[in-house]
């Protein structure tokens, strides 16, 4: 519509002239919607970049409209919530929307980055945008954090004691420090409530919608990839248009537009029939006003949070789970450069890459679902056996990123094998002997299939990968 | 195959998420039924003149619950306002915290969202459990089943009476035992116990929860009057509930209607996209 109106003349081509002269309107417009060429192949895990802006969209919506009834203070913070749940005109609506908004950020994001994960979205040129894209998401992550302390319930309390009594375990003095200084207290007091209420509406907004700049701008920089994994620019016409491109807009903006409306739909059903999703969204024990002096039975962070959590309990030694979990996040930045395989998409990379990012996504769904139960003995060791295979998962893809030798895979094998034998004497119970036996079973049938697959089998044979997109 | 992993996350999210976060008894069914104005009204009389004396509701205004209610400000002035001089004031308690500290050893616990954070299966299981202990370990005669060693007296005694505990007898030597369900049969309520034997074994035995001495109600009676203070707890948990569900149907119509339009929309667009 803007371009067209370029070439028209009148008031409003005049009006849009005279912006141009000063402000490149037009010039951001094509350069961004109209004549930003996107692969026509685009699948349905294409909707979630979309969605997530949509999400942001709705949190910050509803954020400006509940901080203007929230009170941040520890006396009045928990009768503040209610005061919007009961008295504020569509206040349960605003805060229902923002809970299930927090939720659904998070599903949204998971699934974008399961994405990328498929089709190889983080590969060369694009290993900034997926650098930029974990940085959105550890922002994600701390503005969660510091939001779900927000209505001062005894999980809000108790959930961020855990998680900042983490950075406690730290050597050499530093996490008493550090700890003292998130908190600004001793314990979690008004002045944490205080600061995380600035945090969470001031700052990691900020930075957030500066990532989403960078991350779209570099996306437009790169260009999008596609479920093939084929690079559109390689085959442009005469114009130098890509042949297997479209403008997003209008064709990605009304099927982004479709994809909006469904989400709408699932978001507005758990907004209106089940906000606190049987516990998950909002847990139950959270509608009790934080008590410093009585610790809830059974602290579980909120679910987004579980499978690094179950990582954190399953290792004995306090600091050595904290960094573990540290480093469960971390090793997603390096992803570029762990698979440095050729062939990016999924569909291509031939069926045991396909096995392997299945388990690895049950991997991670069992350690979410473990890290919300209570500890057993049982529990607390497949914790670990799964904490083994979410760290094997990325030494797999290092080598399996070009062809090996069956001598190389056996001596990785060897490595890894005295590596985890390793860990299991410094952690050796003879009560728990038959047990981590047992289990142990889990990481050889793991590390033994897909380590040696490819040398009995054509399962790591990769097939070609088309020229051009296919339909 | 995408689509294959795409509805296996799904499902593995749905799993997930139907799978209530509860503790280990299987409670009464509360039945919980907000259209029942009449149990409302009822559960809301049974708060203002068994529990309000103790417990505060401090969220929620008197002519807010009447509005709800289906009862005019002068119904609640005359009916469920002895605490409070206003029909706008919030259903404070008289109590001092510091008394109640005294009294009790706690100060008894607001009451407005309690239904939220601890499930109306809970409260009704709670309320119709309370016993006669011959060894009290609390100074008020009674315990209760689903919460051990409750610092509430049995307040509502004269509605109910007074319950005895029988117990099944187990052979041989108990290490451990856990409540695991409560059910109900005619006028009594059975609890199922969990009981680990010396060696190992693990035995099932029901207990029985028989009315000794009765109250102003039948045992019958007696639970329905539970049932509507916890409907009644429920609703002032979350009085947003009454409207949300009417609410919802209309924006998920709209959002159905407004897709089919998007996807029309969308299709027009993508006819020359080949």
């Amino acid at each position: 519509m803007m371009d067209g109106a370029n070439r028209n003349t009148g008031v409003m081509a005049g009006l849009m002239g005279w912006v141009d002269e000063r402000l490149p309107v037009t010039k951001m417009w094509k350069e961004h919607l109209a004549e930003y060429y996107a692969p026509k192949n685009f699948n349905v895990w294409y909707f979630f970049g979309s969605l997530a802006l949509l999400v942001l969209v709705l949190q910050i919506l509803t954020g400006i409209w509940l901080t203007m009834h929230y009170k941040p203070d520890a006396e009045e913070a928990f009768a503040s919530v209610e005061y919007i749940m009961r008295e504020v005109p569509y206040g349960w609506l605003l805060r229902y929307m923002h809970s299930t908004g927090a939720s659904f950020f998070f599903i949204v994001v998971y699934l974008h980055m399961f994405r990328a994960l498929m089709y190889g979205s983080y590969k060369g040129p694009r290993e900034l945008l997926w650098i930029l894209g974990m940085l959105l998401y550890l922002s994600l992550m701390a503005e969660a954090f510091f939001g779900y302390l927000l209505p001062w319930g005894q999980m809000s309390f108790w959930g961020a004691q855990v998680i900042i009594s983490l950075f406690g375990a730290l050597p050499f003095g530093i996490g008493e420090v550090l700890s003292l200084w998130i908190r600004g207290d001793f314990v979690i007091s008004d002045a944490t409530l205080n600061r995380f209420f600035s945090l969470h509406v001031v700052a990691l907004p900020l930075v957030i919608l500066g990532l989403v700049g960078a991350h779209i701008l570099a996306l437009h920089e790169v260009g999008s990839n596609n479920p093939d994994g084929v690079e559109i620019k390689k085959n442009k016409n005469a114009e130098g248009i890509p042949m297997d491109g479209i403008p997003f807009h209008p064709y990605y903006t009304v099927k982004d537009v479709m994809g909006a409306v469904a989400f709408l739909f699932l978001f507005a059903f758990v907004v209106f029939f089940a906000p606190e999703m049987g516990g998950y969204f909002l847990e139950h024990a959270n509608f009790e006003p934080a008590d410093p002096l009585k610790t809830p039975e059974h602290i579980v962070p909120v679910w987004y949070f579980t499978p690094y959590y179950a990582i954190l309990r399953a290792i004995p030694d306090k600091l050595t789970g904290v960094l573990a979990m540290g480093a469960a996040v971390m090793i997603l930045f390096f992803l570029p450069w762990l698979d440095r395989h050729p062939v990016k998409s999924i569909r291509y990379r031939g069926p045991l890459f396909m096995m392997l990012v299945m388990v690895f996504a049950f991997t991670f769904v069992a350690l979410g679902w473990l890290g919300m139960q209570t500890v057993t003995a049982v529990r607390s060791e497949v914790g670990l056996r799964l904490s083994e295979l979410y760290f094997g998962f990325f030494l797999l893809l290092w080598v399996h990123s070009k062809e090996r030798s069956g001598g190389y895979l056996g001596v990785t094998f060897a490595v890894v094998a005295v590596v985890l034998l390793t860990v299991d004497g410094i952690r050796y119970d003879a009560a728990k002997a038959g047990l981590m036996m047992t289990s142990a079973l889990i990481p050889l049938v793991y590390f033994l299939f897909f380590l040696f697959a490819p040398v009995f089998s054509n399962l790591n044979q990769a097939r070609p990968v088309p020229e051009r997109v296919t339909a | 195959m995408i689509k294959r992993i795409f509805l296996g996350v799904a499902l593995a999210v749905a799993a997930g998420t139907a799978q209530a976060a509860g503790g280990a008894i299987q409670f009464l069914d509360a039945k919980v039924d907000l259209d029942d104005k009449a149990s409302l009204q009822r559960g809301a009389k049974v708060f203002v003149n068994y529990c309000l004396s103790c417990h505060a509701m401090s969220y929620m205004r008197y002519n807010r619950m009447g509005k709800d209610l289906g009862l005019t400000d002068e119904q609640v002035a005359s009916n469920l306002m002895f605490a409070a001089d206003k029909v706008v004031e919030k259903m404070d308690v008289a109590m001092e915290p510091d008394d109640a500290e005294k009294w009790f050893g706690i100060v008894p616990p607001d009451l407005t969202v309690i239904a939220r954070a601890r499930g109306a299966d809970y409260l009704y299981s709670y309320l119709v459990t309370f016993y006669q202990d011959d060894n009290p370990t609390r100074p008020f005669g009674v315990d209760n089943v689903v919460l051990r060693g409750a610092a509430m007296p049995h307040v509502l005694w004269p509605m109910q009476g007074h319950q005895n505990y029988v117990r099944e007898a187990v052979e041989g030597k108990v290490t451990s035992e856990t409540v695991s369900a409560l059910s109900t049969a005619g006028d009594e309520i059975l609890v199922h116990r969990t009981v680990t034997l010396e060696g190992g074994d693990v035995v099932h035995a029901t207990d029985r929860l028989q009315v000794a001495q009765g109250g102003s109600m039948l045992p019958g009676e007696y639970r329905a009057a539970v049932r509507d203070l916890v409907n009644f707890l429920v609703y002032a948990a979350e009085p947003a509930k009454l409207e949300r569900y009417g609410m919802g149907i209309w924006v998920l119509l709209f959002l159905a209607v407004l897709f089919v339009l998007s996807r029309m929309l969308y299709k027009e667009y993508w006819r020359d996209v080949h």
